[in-house]
């Protein structure tokens, strides 16, 4: 980050969210009483988010995205690390000073058969944000319920409704209309396409596009499809085992990934062009992640990576700006990919 | 704006009344509760009616020159107990005791359980292990022993009788509600409902309380005739409703001395105990249905059977 060193009193701050370093442990339940199993989801991230960007966070089922997110919105306690909210540290916070801020930051759950009380009505659910943060009652949130539901394409007439009576789009519009009624500033978008039908999904991101223009939105957008991320993100983050592993412009990303581990994810894509195949040539990775309970040393892809040297299993490489790259592109890996290169074994002396 | 729409589906909880509705058997055991409630508040009427008061004696007209109880008639309608007392107006006194111990003690014993396991579930941590462990433990004990014994210890009485059925049942109904809050808990709409800022109290009571009240309903009807059957044993054994209350237990432990030769003591109380126990679980079976939400699937599939 290019004013990572900018003190918070500097004027407008170009970053809405700043997060340094975060950990998040959970125990787990171990066979010995005697030894507490700690699981690292989200081992050391560091980021900021730029006020009306889209930040694409892609990464394999299991990698700590849906963690981080959680964290990030303060669903979680943070075990170590910073996380500022417009120059506010929210890293701490407890949950009645954090209050304020809810207003300001909402999330889009994954699930929209699970993020929607099936036993409460439509209107009652939009009118949640209204009810708890005092803003209106009786018509007046009504009204202002029902011109939500017209704003993400429901009709206004159905707010009587139970969940239930919704298809899985309609039920994800409802979550976002919930997430919008006190116009916060940033939107985590926890995988808010992957429970839906593909003819639905387009619907959804386009309305969630359109409604990032006309509000000034700021969206965290975590999903595990490429395609969709590149469809709706400025900058993309690729997460690996709980870390960053690269960050990039969306273009350049696609164009030039530089971490092996991005490139087998976009070889992983199927092509639909004829032809387009065979600009890139397939990895497939072996084998799984590794267990985030072991303790890792080195990179954490080593094990799993064709490039892999001495080096990768001994030190563990920066999330930073490579030779020759935009200064905007940070790649966490001692011997990236250059320019068209295939994912294979290292030929170039990184080292 | 649009006009507000006329439409208004139906909730849960009317879905659930208009299915009990059409529950034949369910509305047997509903028409036979409230007979019993109708009867166990009119009791005052049924002692002026026949002029015989619950605990008075009728040695001259109730009892054979030999101290046999005489049977049922147009002085006694049925008949008189041992003591040469109205063995109608005790029954329906006892209906008195009966709703009201097992009414009273499955409400505490679903309060008590409810609050229990609700915190238990949704705080976690240390509390829920000292909870959960509490409830283990009053469930491990053997109740009927410790109920006696405890019923010695104060005296028997009809407060103690509530306090000791609520306190050997709530353990369960807490750690069932605990379970179901368990899985609430880590759903996405209780974690929407934390990011918008709600507090535990609203959670609480917008978000979990609504989904585990069906089945904390199911219990407590339940419960109840489980109550009504362990004071009925309280009383049997001596150590519940003190006599000369009339209770239907302490009626059946008098019946034991006489039930060779009189018939009446054993059945009118028998019955009635019978009749109320299986009204409430009748009612508790279909109250679990009518919340089941395979509930029409299930009535199709056993009317298709039975056609």
């Amino acid at each position: 980050m290019s004013a990572a060193a900018a003190p918070a009193a500097a004027p407008p701050d170009p970053l809405l969210v700043r997060v340094t370093g975060v950990v998040k442990e959970f125990a787990t339940r171990s066979a010995s009483p005697f030894r507490r199993e700690r699981l690292q989801a989200v081992a050391g991230v560091s980021f900021g988010l730029r006020r009306g960007e889209t930040l694409g966070l892609v990464g394999e089922t299991g990698c700590g995205k849906s963690t981080l997110a959680r964290c990030i919105v303060r669903l979680h306690e943070l075990t170590a690390g910073e996380l500022l909210f417009d120059g506010a540290d929210l890293s701490r916070a407890t949950q009645s000073e954090l209050r304020p801020f809810r207003r300001r930051m909402q999330m889009v759950f994954q699930d929209p058969y699970g993020s929607l009380n099936p036993r409460r009505r439509v209107g009652s659910i939009i009118g949640d944000p209204f009810a708890i943060h005092d803003v209106a009652a009786g018509r007046e949130r009504m009204r202002l319920v029902q011109v939500l539901m017209d704003l993400v394409g429901l009709n206004p007439e159905h707010y009587n409704r139970f969940p239930a009576e919704f298809s899985g789009g309609q039920r994800q519009r409802i979550a976002i209309a919930r997430a919008l009624a006190l116009r916060p500033e940033l939107v985590v978008c926890d995988e808010p396409v992957s429970a839906l039908d593909v003819s639905i999904q387009a619907q959804i991101l386009n309305l969630l596009v359109d409604l990032q223009r006309e509000l000034g939105l700021t969206y965290l957008f975590i999903s595990h499809d490429l395609a969709v991320v590149r469809h709706v993100s400025d900058r993309v983050a690729v997460m690996y085992l709980g870390r960053i592993v690269e960050l990039a412009p969306a273009g350049l990303l696609y164009a030039s990934a530089r971490h092996p581990y991005t490139a087998a994810l976009l070889a992983a894509v199927p092509a639909f062009e004829p032809g387009a195949r065979s600009r890139r040539a397939p990895l497939v990775l072996a084998g799984d992640p590794p267990s985030p309970l072991e303790a890792l040393r080195g990179c954490r892809f080593h094990a799993r990576c064709p490039r892999a040297q001495a080096r990768c299993r001994a030190e563990e490489p920066a999330l930073e700006s490579r030779v020759g790259d935009d200064p905007g592109h940070l790649t966490a890996c001692h011997f990236p990919l250059a320019d068209g290169e295939a994912p294979g074994p290292a030929t170039g002396s990184g080292a | 704006m649009t006009p507000v729409a006329p439409i208004r589906p139906r909730g849960p909880w009317r879905l659930a009344s208009e299915r009990i509705g059409r529950d034949r058997a369910a509305i047997a055991a509903i028409a036979t509760i409230l007979l019993a409630a109708l009867v166990a508040v009119a009791a005052p009427l049924f002692a002026a009616l026949t002029g015989h008061g619950p605990a008075e004696q009728f040695i001259e007209t109730g009892l054979s020159s030999n101290g046999i109880p005489v049977g049922p008639g147009h002085e006694f309608w049925l008949g008189c107990d041992g003591l040469g007392r109205d063995v109608l107006v005790r029954v329906v006194y006892g209906a008195r005791i009966s709703l009201l111990v097992g009414v009273l003690a499955s409400l505490l014993a679903v309060v008590c359980g409810a609050v229990v396991g609700v915190s238990a579930a949704w705080y976690g941590g240390t509390l829920d292990a000292l909870l959960s462990r509490l409830m283990d433990a009053v469930l491990s004990l053997p109740y009927l022993l410790l109920a006696l014994a405890l019923a010695a210890l104060v005296g028997p009485s009809t407060g103690i009788s509530v306090v000791v059925i609520a306190f050997f049942n709530w353990a369960a109904v807490g750690r069932v509600l605990r379970g179901e809050v368990l899985a609430i808990r880590e759903r996405e709409y209780v974690q929407a409902a934390r990011a918008l800022g709600a507090g535990h109290a609203r959670i609480m009571f917008v978000e979990i309380l609504p989904v585990v009240a069906p089945t904390a309903i199911v219990y407590a009807t339940l419960l109840i005739p489980s109550s009504i059957g362990f004071e009925a044993t309280l009383s049997f054994l001596g150590l519940g409703v003190p006599p000369p209350t009339p209770s239907w237990g302490n009626m059946l432990a008098d019946a034991m001395a006489y039930y060779k030769v009189a018939w009446w003591l054993l059945l009118f109380p028998g019955a009635a105990l019978l009749a109320i126990t299986l009204a409430f679980n009748v009612l508790g079976d279909s109250v679990r249905d009518v919340f089941d939400p395979r509930f029409e699937r299930s009535v199709a599939r056993a009317r298709g059977g039975a056609a």
